[in-house]
């Protein structure tokens, strides 16, 4: 076997295996601090040996296995002075062997204390991209433009808090798992929303390395609870946003907005696949959440092959049943904007200017109306609007669009 | 495991009759539930004394330790398996005392 066979051997098994080990020595010693630090030198030995002594048959088993080791070998070194009777509790590993189908739900487990409530957001974030997205500190530090030492601090701060306070490492109950489910696919949403609109002057406009974490790990929990209507609209609303990442940049790195993007450069296969998901959806009957409503208007507008194909009153009817069940601004905000297509600028213009109070400091309530006034031939005002949305803007792409349009008014 | 439950006010004994009749149901029900250990109203900080006999002769200091506008108005130490029960109990209690509440785990 080639060097690089055996590096992408590795590759594939830490995206395949990481939080399958991790899980299993958190079940097995109950303490994420063990499990994480075992997980990671098992892969470290396996990156020493598999080029010489090859790849073993079951990857997965050998790094548990060699984990396992490196678990019992730390907690030995740190009960030295203790009685021999804690050694002799290790060497009996008190859980039964998991039948092989049960492994899953333990990264399920993982995944649910991970995004405790009791845990900060960016918090859930970062311990679920460190303990099931097998991201390293640093990687997370960067993605989230954190200095690497306060980075590291939250998640040792994290891991003390889920051991001193005992958050559980169970799949919540059935009364508790509708709000957990939502909290889970809230902390998936904002690292996928961080990478798809990047903040920050220094950083590209759109992270791709945490699109494609986000979609990973929504997979994975879809995978483990198939039946859950939201996991499945999240993950087809992402698949969807994705599939049209690569027309969303223009060559100058400037954004380019969904009715002005080259739909020969989306991509077919996630938007076939986002499509099957909102119709499996559908198929069900069952009411649809803010997740599976913001994914059917993301397939309305990926169904039109030609920007002018939209079925704008389809999308406006989505967008009157989201508000119904998220009355919150941004909400409003979005529908005003099909409804301009709908029924033209002016009708949106002034549902957008009932949104003021809420919005001020909100660059896309700025960039809509400068957007509106616009093509109601204002200029002067527009071109105010433009002003602030640019001074308000965090994404470099965002900026340069904007600044463009505002120096082509007359 | 123990868990304190902290109720957190800017007012001392200011529980309303009908608040009262509450706190007493959700204590019966702790009772019940076997999660009681321990529960009580704390009068308010200006009654406190901080003594520190750290030097080695006691030091009275008249006045909490912390003066602050929101402070520890009463608790219950509660037994629960984990923060998961921990949090639903004090989730019903911030309900039944009309108060906001912290959980905090013993060691």
């Amino acid at each position: 076997m080639s060097v690089v066979d055996v590096r992408e051997a590795i590759t594939r098994a830490h995206r395949e295996q990481w939080a399958r080990v991790v899980a299993a020595l958190t079940r097995r010693f109950g303490d994420l601090d063990i499990a994480e630090e075992a997980a990671a030198e098992a892969f470290a030995t396996a990156v020493e040996r598999w080029p010489g002594d090859g790849v073993p048959p079951n990857p997965g088993a050998w790094l548990t296995t060699t984990a396992n080791r490196k678990a019992i070998d730390r907690i030995r070194r740190e009960n030295k002075r203790d009685d021999k009777q804690k050694e002799a509790q290790l060497l009996y590993d008190g859980v039964p062997p998991e039948p092989l189908g049960a492994i899953d739900d333990e990264r399920l487990r993982l995944i649910f204390t991970c995004c405790h409530p009791a845990l900060a957001m960016q918090t859930r974030v970062a311990l679920t991209l460190r303990m099931v997205g097998g991201l390293t500190v640093p990687e997370i530090a960067r993605a989230f433009l954190v200095q690497e030492t306060a980075m590291g601090q939250r998640i040792t701060r994290a891991k003390a808090k889920i051991k001193a306070a005992r958050i559980p490492y169970r799949v919540p109950s059935t009364e508790d798992l509708p709000a957990r489910v939502s909290g889970v696919l809230a902390v998936l949403f904002l690292v996928f929303n961080e990478g798809y609109l990047a903040t920050g002057s220094g950083t590209d406009p759109v992270r791709h390395d945490l699109t494609a974490e986000a979609i990973r790990l929504s997979r994975l929990i879809h995978a483990l609870m198939p039946d859950d209507g939201e996991v499945t609209g999240l993950l087809a609303l992402m698949l969807l946003t994705e599939a049209r990442r690569t027309a969303r940049v223009s060559a100058s790195g400037e954004l380019v907005p969904l009715h002005e993007q080259d739909r020969g450069a989306w991509d077919t296969a996630l938007i076939a696949e986002g499509h099957r998901l909102v119709r499996e959806r559908l198929a069900t009957g069952v009411a649809p959440g803010r997740y599976q409503l913001l994914a059917a208007i993301n397939a309305v507008h990926t169904f039109a092959r030609d920007v002018r194909d939209t079925d704008w009153s389809q999308v406006v009817a989505l967008y009157d049943q989201l508000v119904r069940l998220d009355p919150a601004p941004i909400v409003a905000l979005n529908r005003a904007i099909a409804v301009a297509e709908l029924d033209g600028p002016e009708v949106a213009l002034a549902a957008v200017d009932r949104l003021e109070h809420h919005l001020v400091d909100y660059h896309a309530y700025h960039a809509t109306r400068a957007e509106l006034l616009r093509r109601l031939g204002r200029s002067q005002r527009s071109r105010a609007a433009y002003d602030r949305a640019i001074e308000l803007a965090g994404n470099t792409a965002e900026t340069a669009y904007l600044t463009r349009r505002r120096d082509q008014l007359k | 495991m123990q868990y304190l439950v902290s109720v957190i006010d800017d007012k001392t004994n200011s529980a309303t009759p009908s608040e009262l009749g509450a706190i007493d149901a959700f204590n019966d029900r702790l009772r019940a539930e076997g999660h009681w250990v321990f529960a009580g109203g704390l009068a308010a900080p200006s009654t406190a004394t901080v003594i520190d006999s750290r030097g080695g002769e006691a030091l009275f200091t008249d006045g909490p330790f912390l003066e602050s506008k929101e402070y520890l108005a009463g608790f219950w130490i509660i037994e629960a398996p984990d923060l998961d029960v921990a949090l639903r109990l004090a989730a019903a209690g911030s309900k039944h005392c009309n108060r906001k509440v912290e959980v905090r785990p013993f060691l």
